[in-house]
């Protein structure tokens, strides 16, 4: 995969494949294109040369089939102000599969921000919406996650929290492309690799 | 959870919760519809101010003035249509949804036209009664301004969307949305002018009519088009 940003040359010759079961850590210093190289895996970037295939076929080609079985945590939560955490929740899995009420409380609740769930996103601290964002990752029920920086603004104990669920998606049978600064806290046989220039 | 059994949202119903949504967020924050309407009552009244009062002049004037002023609180108003959802991830999050774009952003667009092009419909009976237009061409001005504004809604997604990347993008927009409004400019006007003289102003009218055909038929796909390389 080859792709330039402008005059620079960002991901260059980046190749990677990931089974059922297994994440992908792409570490690497800042600016050597991890966030880059997650959203031409979502498709929101086309790479110039090289493509991204799901279950053998090309994402381009596959359109909202792989759409579907896709969620992404980019930098920004993607959550509204004015909205309280559920509202938000409930309109972005709505827009992909009906959800009700107790089972937004409920994800809210594993994450530890069961409290904010009538609170506006507004007055939420930086770590709290990243927790509500990554409620939204739990309840699309997608078999490929692709988180960037997941534990920033974490706390310790929500960084374990959010390991468990990792690790609990990927017994399942689900994928995962992480960007972290940090390790993942996974079984060794789980993880694979990926050092970025 | 790897094994999604729940059934998928269809098209219309992600289309109308986008919508719904867009409603809620405009309740919670009232100032940015009144924006706009502002504006237009702010210019439609100054007129007669620095004109002249003398109602057969304003009477004159008037078609000019009233579109005019729609085409440019429109632009005012095209300014805020995704540039908040752009700047918090939720476009993204649109995209990435997996539901028609073209109708999402239909959705999106018919929300803030009916936050920000519907008040001035609603209001432009009052101005055009005050720049001297008789009681019998109000139907037709707000037949005209009602398909006006929301062709100027559609046309201004389109700008807000190819200005998604810039940081300061609100002139270029007015560039780009500008040379398409005139035709509706053109026609919107001249329908009033005939309404105001009392004649016939069917002509104009379905001209503006097919106008917005038009642009709910093709902007949506631009729209669409334009905010997934803006995303990128």
């Amino acid at each position: 995969m080859q792709l330039w940003r402008g005059e620079r040359h960002v991901l260059r010759g980046v190749s990677f494949a990931v089974q059922a079961g297994q994440a992908l850590h792409v570490c690497g210093p800042n600016g050597a294109g991890k966030t880059t190289l997650l959203r031409v895996a979502c498709g929101l970037l086309h790479p110039e040369e090289g493509s991204v295939s799901w279950n053998g076929a090309d994402i381009r080609a596959s359109g909202s089939g792989f759409l579907a079985s896709l969620a992404y945590l980019g930098h920004e939560p993607a959550l509204k102000g004015d909205l309280t955490a559920a509202e938000n929740l409930a309109f972005d899995i709505g827009l992909r599969h009906a959800v009700d009420a107790p089972q937004v409380a409920a994800t809210l609740a594993d994450l530890g921000v069961a409290d904010c769930a009538d609170l506006p996103c507004r007055v939420l601290s930086a770590g709290q919406r990243r927790r509500v964002a990554l409620s939204r990752i739990l309840l699309t029920g997608a078999q490929l996650w692709i988180l960037d920086e997941p534990f920033t603004n974490l706390d310790a104990a929500s960084c374990e929290r959010i390991s468990a669920a990792l690790a609990q998606h990927l017994a399942r049978g689900g994928l995962a492309l992480v960007a972290a600064h940090q390790g993942l806290n996974l079984q060794a046989g789980s993880v694979a690799r990926l050092e970025l220039q | 959870m790897s094994t999604p059994v729940q059934a998928r949202t269809g098209a219309m119903a992600a289309a109308w919760l986008l919508f719904r949504r867009d409603m809620r967020l405009a309740m919670r924050r009232w100032e940015q519809i009144a924006d706009p309407l502002v504006f237009f009552l702010m210019i439609t009244t100054l007129f007669p101010l620095a004109l002249s009062p003398e109602l057969s002049l304003l009477r004159n004037v008037a078609p000019g003035v009233l579109w005019v002023a729609a085409l440019l609180s429109s632009l005012l108003a095209a300014d805020t249509l995704l540039k908040s959802d752009a700047a918090d991830g939720t476009l993204e999050q649109c995209i990435l949804s997996g539901q028609p774009l073209t109708l999402l952003l239909l959705a999106k667009t018919l929300a803030h036209w009916v936050l920000s092009g519907l008040p001035l419909v609603l209001v432009a009976p009052l101005v055009a009664v005050a720049l001297g237009v008789p009681a019998t061409a109000l139907g037709v001005v707000m037949a005209g301004l009602l398909m006006g504004t929301m062709t100027l809604s559609l046309l201004g997604a389109i700008g807000a969307a190819l200005t998604l990347g810039l940081r300061r993008g609100h002139l270029l927009l007015s560039l780009l949305v500008l040379p398409l409004a005139m035709p509706l400019l053109i026609f919107g006007a001249r329908s009033t002018e005939l309404a105001i003289a009392g004649e016939n102003a069917s002509g104009p009218l379905y001209l503006v009519a097919a106008l917005m055909v038009l642009a709910l038929t093709l902007a949506p796909l631009t729209t669409a088009a334009a905010a997934r390389i803006g995303v990128e």
